[in-house]
């Protein structure tokens, strides 16, 4: 580890530790507000994406919890549901439309809060200038807008919470012409409003940041650091923030257009409507088809905006902790590439029941069962990297194996569902929530962790307790299978998803203990979640304090930094990169710095 | 009460854990971390075995207690139900087959590749043939599921047979309202302007002849055994979905945008009360798309039956014309009574107005 740079940022070490006033020699001092509330270090904005996608998890995952109870307990009463929120859960059993409120709510914050804002938010900003070698993005002022646009979409979302009527309660796809007409649903009144708000605050955060996180990834990495020696969290990022950089804003005309037809009487999405108790509407010639496909435009590039960063991660964490390359580098990045192509042309495949052109769906089938190569390239090269490894069971690691495992189980049930004549009989029913909240869902939140127990003693130059990880990893691991394992079988009965109660239907209340039992092991593993929080709050301020600048013995460029490092991130030069982030075991080394230039007895390099 | 205590428990259970959590960070700072990440390192590996094996069981457990719970026990109710089943156990093979085995090398090679002392790593950074390997077989695979996959997809959603009966299903918040084309076969055209709860659910075009002898009616459709059914599916307000999971088959109704599926009943509702052993079964229609707080409870039911018993019910069924206009009735026309005294929802005096109105 005697490269220049590594030794260069040690003397710094001392006096950065563990203050917050401290300034740096390229920077003007630092108040509380420009340092914690609008600041513009890159690092800082990666906590604040963080903690807010914490918060909203915590809340997401609460929701989910309550509507569990309802469906683990349909015929009980719990008085203290009444106590907390009032009309919503009259006595003491949840309405139908709190119940469609809350899954409405727990779908769009998960998926977008918590698992874009929360997932790439944090880890784009937190490793895109460390791991290529920049001081920080191109540009922060844009970022920290990034991060406040979010905050404002954050807080529109929790007030349309506590609207007279009702939070939107139409689902997270939010589908016209229910969506569209307030009269047809009470959550589509201003809950809605609110909703097309906070979603539009929403796009226009993803996109401050993803324009930032490109620029900086092409213009602004290091002397030496070619595109192809960049770590592959960084090409997994670049990818991320070019899906969403080209789909958001179609997304963002999907809505245009709802808001028109919600308010100035438009008829995009609306035609031949009659109401109950309204009559019939004036609209005829819209298509409530079209706004499926601006929706899934994005929708689809969405799933993989949310699991490409933790495709990153893992490998990343899983060549540092075997001990060896990552197998097949270029393949990766070539997969990750077919992935982001692809993900652009299969979105119809949500739409295989809506009355599309069955040739269109021919051609969606195979684009979509396409997709799957890839998907296996990178799983077979994330088996050979552990292979012939010496593997060292940190909880990051675990969370980045685990992650390898839910990917297989919930990759595969997708080959189910893209074929479209299978797809007829599973489609909206649990067997598509088991497919989705197992490959993105819970992959994607390992992915997060790994990254967390990862990275957190570079954020905060403390360890997480190794100990509460462990119990962590694993009761998350069995949980999230004991949950949606057995949902498969609830999906081959045909059940559906999005109801309320099942017991009037004879062909399908046979689930009754098998749901009682999802909704236990869900309120479980939500507490181990907060067993989790708690590790991380308390190990900020009272963790094992870190050592060594490189604690996990890796190859990449935020090591080199100092332990906690200022704005800036590097005092004095940048340092240059030799060589690819991946020689571990090279020529009977532990490892050698991406900084260390190539010695001249080198085996081939990259 | 139990509120408090089950939240005590949980505290407790944190507070225990926190402890011990702490403890063992102290001690391993005692021992040197060196050692005691060695000690989890051994803990770990041995978990990672432990749950493949309990896993696997798990997999295996699962399936003893739900799979009598699915579909799959019994035949699927529809001809073309039954590809669907093929095709699915076809699926599952082959996805089954890729899930043992990448599990059992994943967890396995973490269990054997634990960090040891003596083990060298293998520099092993890339392999063109295994890499060409594993990408050509998941193709070669994939492209067998896709094209039995649209071979079904093609027969699903192409014409229907010449014979095929023809029903209109529409959804609306929260049911279904069935039409058959009466004698002659083809439906009279509507007008959502015209549909009034009361009196015209569908919003018939009373001039329009061919409508005359429609029949309509709401919760259960009948349906003839051996003979394939055409259905022409739409919506009067928000987007369904006619769901019918004996039959396999699906199907969003749109409002605006007709859409159709036919698939043949293979049995009557009377033989799939024995074939499932379930007295009390029926061929359901769950509306498989979100449309609103009344979404779960939308429910609508298909009698199947022979033909014999179909044509002695659709005998008995009144043109919805008639039931609007009774002294229209090409019947007796004592019958006028009758049908008025029947129809509670037709408020009389309505009616009477309509009449007039098209007259
Ligand atoms: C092998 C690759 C995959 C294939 C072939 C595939 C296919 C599909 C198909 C066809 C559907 C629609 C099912 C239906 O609604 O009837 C679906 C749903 C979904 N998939 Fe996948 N999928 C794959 C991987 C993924 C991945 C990697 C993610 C996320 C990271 C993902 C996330 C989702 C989500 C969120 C939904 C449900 C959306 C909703 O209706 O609310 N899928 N998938
Ligand atoms: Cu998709
Ligand atoms: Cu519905």
């Amino acid at each position: 580890m005697s490269n220049e740079a590594v030794v260069h940022a040690h003397g710094a070490v001392a006096t950065h530790e563990g203050h917050g006033d401290h300034h740096h020699e390229h920077h003007h001092h630092e108040t509380f507000i420009t340092k914690y509330v609008f600041s513009q270090d890159h690092k800082m904005i990666a906590k604040q994406f963080l903690i807010t996608g914490m918060v909203w998890a915590v809340l997401g995952g609460l929701m989910s919890v309550l509507f569990r109870l309802q469906l683990g307990y349909p015929d009980a009463t719990f008085p203290w549901l009444e106590d907390i929120l009032g009309k919503w859960a009259k006595g003491g059993r949840i309405t139908q439309e709190a119940y469609y409120a809350l899954v409405t709510t727990h779908g769009t914050v998960l998926v977008f809060f918590v698992l874009t804002a929360g997932l790439s938010g944090t880890f784009a900003n937190f490793l895109i200038p460390l791991q290529v070698g920049a001081r920080d993005m191109a540009s922060p002022f844009m970022n920290m807008l990034s991060y406040w646009f979010f905050f404002a979409a954050s807080i529109v979302m929790l007030s349309s919470m506590f609207v007279e009527t009702g939070p939107f309660s139409g689902g997270w796809t939010a589908y016209p012409p229910l969506s569209a007409l307030g009269d047809a649903s009470p959550g589509s009144k201003t809950g809605m409003d609110m909703w097309l708000i906070s979603m539009a605050l929403f796009v226009v955060s993803s996109l401050l940041g993803g324009l930032n996180y490109i620029a900086t990834v092409l213009n602004m990495r290091t002397k030496g650091m070619s595109m192809t020696r960049l770590p592959l969290t960084i090409w997994a990022l670049f990818f991320t923030a070019v899906l969403g950089v080209l789909s958001f804003p179609v997304l963002f005309s999907g809505f245009i257009l709802l808001i028109f037809d919600r308010n100035f009487g438009t008829s995009f999405y609306l035609s031949d409507i009659f109401i109950n108790g309204v009559g019939a509407l004036p609209n005829e010639g819209g298509s409530a088809i079209l706004y499926q496909h601006l929706f899934w435009f994005l929708g689809h590039p969405e799933v993989y905006i949310i699991l490409l960063p933790a495709m990153g991660m893992v490998s990343e964490i899983l060549s540092v902790n075997s001990r060896k390359p990552i197998f097949g580098y270029m393949a990766m990045i070539g997969s990750l590439f077919a992935i982001a192509i692809l993900a652009f042309l299969v979105w119809a495949h949500h739409m295989f029941v809506t009355g599309l052109n069955p040739f269109l769906g021919s051609i969606f089938v195979l684009l979509t069962l396409l997709i799957a190569v890839p998907s296996a390239i990178k799983v077979f090269n994330w088996l050979t990297t552990l292979w012939r490894g010496n593997i060292r069971f940190t909880p990051g690691m675990l969370f980045a194996i685990g992650f390898v495992s839910l990917f297989i189980s919930g990759g595969l049930t997708g080959i189910w569902l893209g074929n479209s004549a299978l797809d007829i009989h599973l489609h909206d029913t649990y067997f598509v929530i088991a497919h989705f909240h197992i490959v993105m869902g819970v992959a994607s939140m390992f992915g997060m962790f790994a990254g967390i127990y990862h990275w957190f003693p570079k954020m905060y130059g403390k360890y997480l307790n190794n100990t509460m990880g462990y119990i962590h990893f694993w009761v998350t691991l069995a949980g999230a299978y004991l949950i949606f394992w057995p949902m498969h079988y609830e999906g081959l009965a045909g059940m559906p998803r999005r109801y309320y109660d099942y017991s009037i239907w004879e062909s399908f209340k046979q689930f009754v203990e098998l749901n009682r039992f999802i909704s236990t092991v869900a309120m479980i593993v939500f507490a181990v979640q907060l067993l989790f929080l708690f590790n991380f709050f308390y190990s900020i301020f009272k963790g094992r304090k870190v050592t060594s600048l490189n604690p996990w013995g890796a190859t990449t460029l935020e090591w080199t930094t100092p332990i906690n490092p200022g704005h800036g991130n590097w005092v004095g030069e940048i340092p240059e990169v030799h060589r690819w982030a991946y020689d571990y075991g090279k020529d009977g080394k532990e490892f050698i710095a991406q900084t260390t230039p190539v010695g001249a007895d080198e085996s081939e390099h990259h | 009460m139990t509120m408090f205590l089950t939240i005590a428990v949980i505290v407790l259970i944190f507070v225990v854990i926190f402890q011990i959590a702490k403890a063992s960070e102290y001690v391993s700072v005692l021992k040197g971390e060196e050692v005691s990440r060695k000690q989890n390192n051994k803990i770990n590996g041995f978990l990672m075995i432990g749950f493949l094996v309990l896993g696997l069981f798990g997999v295996w457990y699962c399936n003893e207690l739900y799979y009598g719970k699915t579909l799959l026990v019994h035949d699927a109710a529809s001809v073309e139900g039954a590809r669907v089943d093929s095709m699915l156990w076809v699926t599952l093979a082959v996805t089954g087959i890729v899930f043992i085995l990448t599990q059992i090398v994943l967890f396995w090679f973490a269990y054997k590749y634990q960090e040891s002392e003596n083990r060298k790593v293998f520099f092993f950074p890339h392999n063109n043939k295994l890499e060409v390997i594993w990408t050509v077989i998941p193709a070669i695979a994939l492209t067998v599921l896709v094209v039995i996959g649209l071979r079904n997809w093609f027969l699903f959603t192409g014409e229907p047979p010449q014979n095929a009966m023809v029903v209109e299903v529409t959804g609306k918040q929260f049911g279904w309202i069935y039409r058959y084309p009466g004698k002659d076969g083809s439906f009279g055209k509507k007008y959502y302007k015209n549909i009034d709860n009361a009196s015209n659910s569908l919003g018939l075009i009373w001039d329009d002849k061919l409508g005359h002898d429609d029949v309509v009616m709401e919760q259960t459709m009948y349906l003839v055994k051996g003979k394939p059914v055409k259905l022409i599916i739409g919506s009067r307000d928000v987007i369904h979905d006619v769901g019918l999971v004996h039959f396999r088959m699906k199907m969003d109704a749109v409002p605006g945008i007709p859409t159709t599926m036919w698939f043949t009943p293979k049995y009557t509702t009377k033989e799939m009360k024995e074939i499932t052993g379930n007295p009390n079964f029926q061929y359901e229609i769950s509306c498989d798309q979100m449309c609103g707080n009344g979404h779960y409870s939308m429910k609508g039911v298909i009698e199947v039956v022979d033909q014999e018993e179909f044509d002695a019910w659709m005998v008995k069924q009144k043109p919805y014309y008639v039931q609007q206009f009774p002294e229209k009735d090409p019947a007796a026309p004592k019958a006028v009574a009758d049908t008025a005294a029947k129809t509670a929802s037709v408020k009389p005096v309505e009616a009477a107005k309509k009449a007039v109105a098209k007259m």
